[in-house]
């Protein structure tokens, strides 16, 4: 028999990042009893890194903008893949989401008449990021946590969930342990909300942080939920590429909102060699106008800069393939050229992008008011995730939830910058007051004892094994082969090979073995993340390898074009009754005649 | 480039010592580097705690020859290599295992804070209006990552452990942003002075030089604080004043 | 306020693993202010050679009651009602104010705390003592009356700049001497110092959360910020040349030295 130790609540949430928190303040806003759970401490949650700002079309900087303008240009971005219903929510709800913030203590940058100011970003038509210089992420979790430990929710950090438990169908609660005892834990729940974030640690260079396991993804797939667009994963364009132990991390679009450059070895602005198509009409055809615009020029285009990610991403490949990359394997991105236009420009970098130039000055020696950076493309996001219901977020178990990045759906194939905070503040939102709902209409499940029994032995399992694998060389072989294998170019060869190679480390997996105790101990951690890790790893590879075509945040070299047919379908994985993974194509959520009017209008 | 050794800091609250791991450096390395590639080859089991490894998330917080650090921001060019690097957690709260302590007090403190209280709005949508510089003195405070460096070199935490009557830096800091907010209508300044215990800290500014975001934390946070309660409490000439006032 | 329970580790006075010189910082501190505390005293007690031309010096001014020149009231020697078991000396009666005032300067208490108390001796290095009461209660609450040592420092700002002023008024008129600007440099000092103190910084404007509505105080505001930013810097050059003023007087004043004319 294993202790343990059971704690009920109404709703459980799972992941303290921005759709956590949302989610269980509105939770408890609705007088049921919440509980979150997190693997990191409160507020260190990855949405912290996030830089650029949160997209909700206020029209406080261009007063052309509206929610009709957003949903367009969300829809755009997403390669007409997203669920239609989500963007439209989306987009409708962002503003009152973000003014709520400000409620709660946020400090937002201002207009100069004094309201929220709202930055340029990639893909989006009119400034409509509101932010706080760089820092936006932060600014958001602290303001939702400060505002949440007066709420009376139960904050219980350094938490792994290692289970979802269910009751029949429905969801029952889930089972974990406490990272700094090894403790298990079981927390019977009616509703449980999935907030965990993304999978980018299943690749090796990434702007994530290690909590990036795509727990969320894997606990509902094995609890019987559906994935759905797991082939489209999100390579940012400019993650640091020097020096190495800090390859990956993040440097914010804000540099090029805010007028940073890319260029290559030979000094030229490759970004203007290829504009696609549909994107022509809107792109600035010269330098100077592109500045323009990038200082509120509301006549001109957008420098070629502020293309979608994916496009940005595959052109930087590309100057590095050909040779025309920076000495350690990126690009230029140069913010310093602004002295040419602006006066006192190192004091004006320095209060637009203060952790940028922190960043940089302190982890790589470099000055960005006087040098450009290096950059190159790093894992950042997945688009793909839990498939829910467009309104309550509720995924096909009664009473299982997802929101965030760990759900699908608003960003089809490729996310727009800006989008994914709001995102968050949305759909976190209904995902918590459904869930409080939910909570309210059924009684508690019962606790299946034998399935926590065998949960808990097969966590402890790798203590009494002998001789296995160690989990840090497996986590890094995945690392390794789904980089090279299933990342920003695929081909068919390649991810038929990832998936014998994530076969195989399934086996070593099984037999993984750790040693020391369970207090802290982070060689059991890792072992205990790796099924996760594997799970989304296959779901990418699989789903990659079925989509032949190139579109959004997937790209195929072998079928390098747009396929009008595939543009009709999502890829949705599931679990078979064998255990196997089982991937299907399913028709996409078509778009009313309404959601036609407005995307033809904003053409 | 040379090798170097970590003296690190291996235990738990039964108590511990230190254990020497030479190592490889490479460019461009930091501490939080250092433990990783510990942890990876020598030490599978090794207790660290972390996040994002930018500096932006403040959980890897600990102390580097003797001196609070944020190990993922602590390049090994800084230090000096010929002699081993002692790596130990942070001494100010209960130790875990490791490196790794436990900072829960720091989230029970915070609830002792009141939250923030909006003024009337100023706009018919029910938004305010507000001048980028009034926002500019409280978003230094909002840079804040939560590393709890300044709790722990504090020494009214750190050598009398006056846990009860005193809430630390972090807290003047977090109480600062909301008083000096401009949409915030709610009074502090009683409880800073009352439950806070601001009276307790003697301005030595450890907290503002060890402070990875590089907020001024003394001049900018605590001693306006302290003027606010001298403003109330302190001040015969203002108190006169207002009394004549109502 | 919840609490916790920690064995203490840090131990005894001194402990660290800090690997830098860290009592170098007290150590200067407790000679540079320990110097001038002791000079200082000898000055004040010994009541001459305080004056010489026109020069007086900042320990004695203003000089309210005295025997020189440039006393509002002179007296011959020393007033009648002076108590008798005191020495008089003119610089009692006013030296209370700028030594309120720096005793209770934001940053000379965190100075001093370390250099004369070691409490704490330096940043995360170990007490001498358990006990600790901070500036909450007896005696050091009374650190609370700053502004009010800085309303009379304000003051004496304008009586150390008349003092500049007549420095170069001598007995055949308007000159220049390497005293007049020795005495010119310390209402300049003073001034650095005191309108970039932490009281007045919070007075001025610090204390408004919407200062961008009187723009004039936002201006004010914005200058005692950047002279605050270098307010040790201030304090100590300022101290400096109040003690070396004095010196150049004593120089003077017994001819050991000689002013010399610059035009």
């Amino acid at each position: 028999m294993a202790s343990y130790e059971t704690f009920e609540h109404d709703v459980l949430v799972i992941g303290a990042g921005g759709a956590g928190l949302r989610a269980a303040v509105e939770a408890s806003a609705a007088g049921t009893k919440v509980c979150v759970v997190s693997k990191s401490l409160l507020g260190k949650a990855h949405t912290v890194m996030a830089e650029g700002g949160m997209a909700a079309a206020m029209a406080n900087v261009d007063d052309r903008d509206s929610w009709r303008v957003h949903f367009a240009d969300t829809m755009r971005g997403g390669q007409y893949l997203n669920n239609p219903r989500m963007a439209e929510i989306h987009a409708k709800e962002a503003p009152d989401r973000v003014r709520e913030l400000e409620a709660w203590g946020a400090l937002f940058d201002r207009t100069k008449d004094g309201r929220i100011l709202q930055r340029n970003f990639g893909g989006h038509r009119y400034p409509r990021l509101a932010h706080v210089g760089d820092r936006t992420g932060l600014e958001m979790i602290r303001t939702l946590q400060d505002h949440g430990v007066h709420q009376g929710i139960d904050f219980q950090m350094e938490i792994t969930i290692v289970t979802l438990l269910k009751d029949g169908d429905r969801i029952a609660g889930a089972m974990g342990y406490d990272r700094e005892r090894g403790r298990f834990k079981v927390y019977r729940a009616k509703a449980v909300v999935l907030a965990t974030g993304g999978i980018g640690r299943a690749y090796q260079i990434t702007s994530n942080s290690w909590e990036y396991t795509g727990d969320g993804q894997a606990l509902a797939y094995h609890a019987g939920a559906k994935l759905l667009d797991m082939e489209f994963v999100q390579f940012h364009p400019t993650g640091m590429v020097w020096p190495p132990s800090v390859k990956g991390i993040l440097v914010t679009e804000g540099v090029r909102g805010e007028g940073g450059v890319l260029r290559n070895n030979k000094g030229r602005r490759f970004m203007f060699d290829d504009i696609p198509e549909n994107y022509r009409s809107s792109t600035a055809d010269n330098e100077e106008e592109g500045w323009r615009y990038v200082t509120g020029d509301k006549s001109a285009r957008r420098p070629p800069e502020l293309l979608t990610r994916d496009h940005v991403a595959r052109c930087i490949v590309r100057e590095v393939r050909e040779g025309r990359g920076s000495p350690h394997g990126g690009v230029f991105l140069d913010i310093s050229w602004i002295k040419e236009k602006v006066q006192n420009a190192p004091e004006h970098i320095k209060k637009k992008l203060p952790s940028m130039y922190h960043q940089f000055k302190q982890l790589g020696d470099i000055d960005i008011t006087k040098e450009p950076m290096e950059v190159g493309p790093t894992t950042h996001y997945v688009m793909g995730g839990v498939r829910v219901d467009a309104d309550s977020q509720m995924s096909c178990v009664p009473g299982l939830f997802a929101a965030g990045e760990c759900a699908a759906g608003l960003h089809g194939a490729n996310r727009l910058g800006g989008n994914s905070l709001s995102d968050l503040l949305v759909f976190g939102k209904r995902a918590g007051e459904f869930a409080a709902k939910h909570a309210k209409s059924v009684s508690m499940p019962k606790l299946d004892s034998p399935q926590v029994e065998a949960a808990a032995k097969a966590a402890v399992a790798p203590f009494e094994r002998q001789g296995g694998e160690g989990p840090y060389q497996i986590q890094q072989t995945l690392q390794d082969n789904m980089q090279q294998l299933a990342g920003i170019v695929r081909r068919e060869d390649e991810m038929t090979r990832a998936l014998e190679l994530i076969a195989s480390l399934k086996a070593k997996a099984a037999n993984v073995s750790v040693y020391g105790n369970r207090e802290y101990n982070a060689g059991w951690h890792t072992a205990m993340d790796l099924d996760s890790l594997l799970t989304v790893s296959e779901a990418v590879a699989r789903a990659g390898l079925m989509r032949r075509e190139s579109r959004g945040g997937h790209f195929r070299d072998d079928f390098p074009g747009k396929d009008n047919e595939w543009g009709q379908y999502n890829i949705e994985i599931s679990k078979a009754a064998d255990g196997s993974m089982r991937v299907e194509r399913v028709p996409i959520v078509p778009m009313t005649g309404e959601h036609q009017k407005i995307v033809e209008e904003n053409k | 480039m040379a090798n170097a050794t970590f003296r690190i800091w291996r235990g738990d609250k039964s108590g511990g010592g230190y254990k020497d791991y030479p190592i490889e450096t490479s460019e461009g390395m930091v501490v939080l580097d250092a433990v990783h590639q510990i942890q990876a080859s020598q030490a599978n089991d090794l207790a660290v705690r972390w996040n994002c490894k930018a500096g932006k998330c403040g959980s890897c917080s600990a102390e580097v020859n003797g001196f609070p650090k944020l190990m993922c921001m602590t390049r090994l060019n800084t230090l000096d290599l010929t002699q081993p690097v002692t790596v130990q957690p942070m001494q100010t709260f209960p130790v875990i295992r490791d490196l790794v302590t436990d900072v829960s007090w720091n989230y029970e403190v915070k609830k002792t804070i009141q939250k923030m209280k909006t003024r009337k709005p100023d706009a018919s949508d029910g938004t305010w209006r507000v001048n980028q510089r009034d926002v500019d003195r409280p978003q230094e405070f909002r840079k804040c990552i939560e590393c709890f460096l300044c709790q722990n070199v504090c020494h009214v935490l750190r050598e009398h452990q006056m846990f009860s009557e005193f809430v630390g830096p972090r807290f003047f800091v977090y109480a600062a942003a909301l008083e000096m907010n401009p949409v915030d209508a709610a009074d502090r300044v009683a409880d800073l002075k009352d439950k806070h215990g601001i009276g307790l800290c003697n301005i030595t500014k450890c907290c503002t030089h060890v402070c990875p975001e590089e907020i001024k934390i003394t001049d900018n946070a605590i001693i306006p604080l302290k003027e606010r309660v001298v403003d109330e409490f302190f001040d015969p000439v203002r108190k006169l004043f207002k009394m004549f006032k109502g | 306020m919840p609490s916790i329970d920690v064995p203490v580790r840090n131990g005894g006075f001194g402990q660290t693993s800090r690997r830098d010189n860290w009592w170098l910082a007290p150590l200067l501190t407790f000679i540079g202010l320990g110097a001038f505390v002791l000079y200082a005293n000898v000055r004040v007690f010994q009541g001459d050679h305080y004056h010489f031309g026109p020069y007086l010096s900042p320990f004695y001014s203003p000089e309210i009651v005295g025997p020189s020149p440039h006393a509002w009231f002179q007296v011959a020697a020393r007033p009648a009602w002076w108590p008798g078991f005191l020495p008089f000396s003119a610089a009692l009666l006013v030296m209370w104010a700028p030594v309120g005032f720096r005793m209770t300067c934001y940053y000379y208490r965190g100075a001093y705390y370390k250099a004369f108390w070691a409490d704490p001796p330096n940043c995360s290095v170990g007490e001498p003592r358990k006990s600790y009461w901070g500036e909450r209660s007896w005696p050091l609450v009374i650190q609370n009356i700053h502004r009010y040592f800085l309303y009379f420092a304000l003051i004496f700002i304008g009586i150390l700049a008349h003092d500049a002023w007549k420095a170069y008024w001598f007995a055949d008129g308007f000159h220049v001497n390497v005293g007049s600007l020795v005495m010119t440099l310390n209402p300049i000092l003073l001034g650095g110092y005191t309108l970039g103190c932490h009281s007045f910084r919070h007075l001025i404007g610090g204390g408004m959360d919407e200062i961008s509505k009187s723009p004039s105080r936002a201006a004010a505001y914005d200058c005692v910020t950047c002279l605050n930013k270098k307010h040790m810097v201030w304090a100590w050059c300022s101290l400096v040349w109040v003690a070396f003023s004095d010196v150049y007087l004593v120089l003077c004043s017994t001819g050991v030295w000689q002013d010399r004319r610059i035009f």
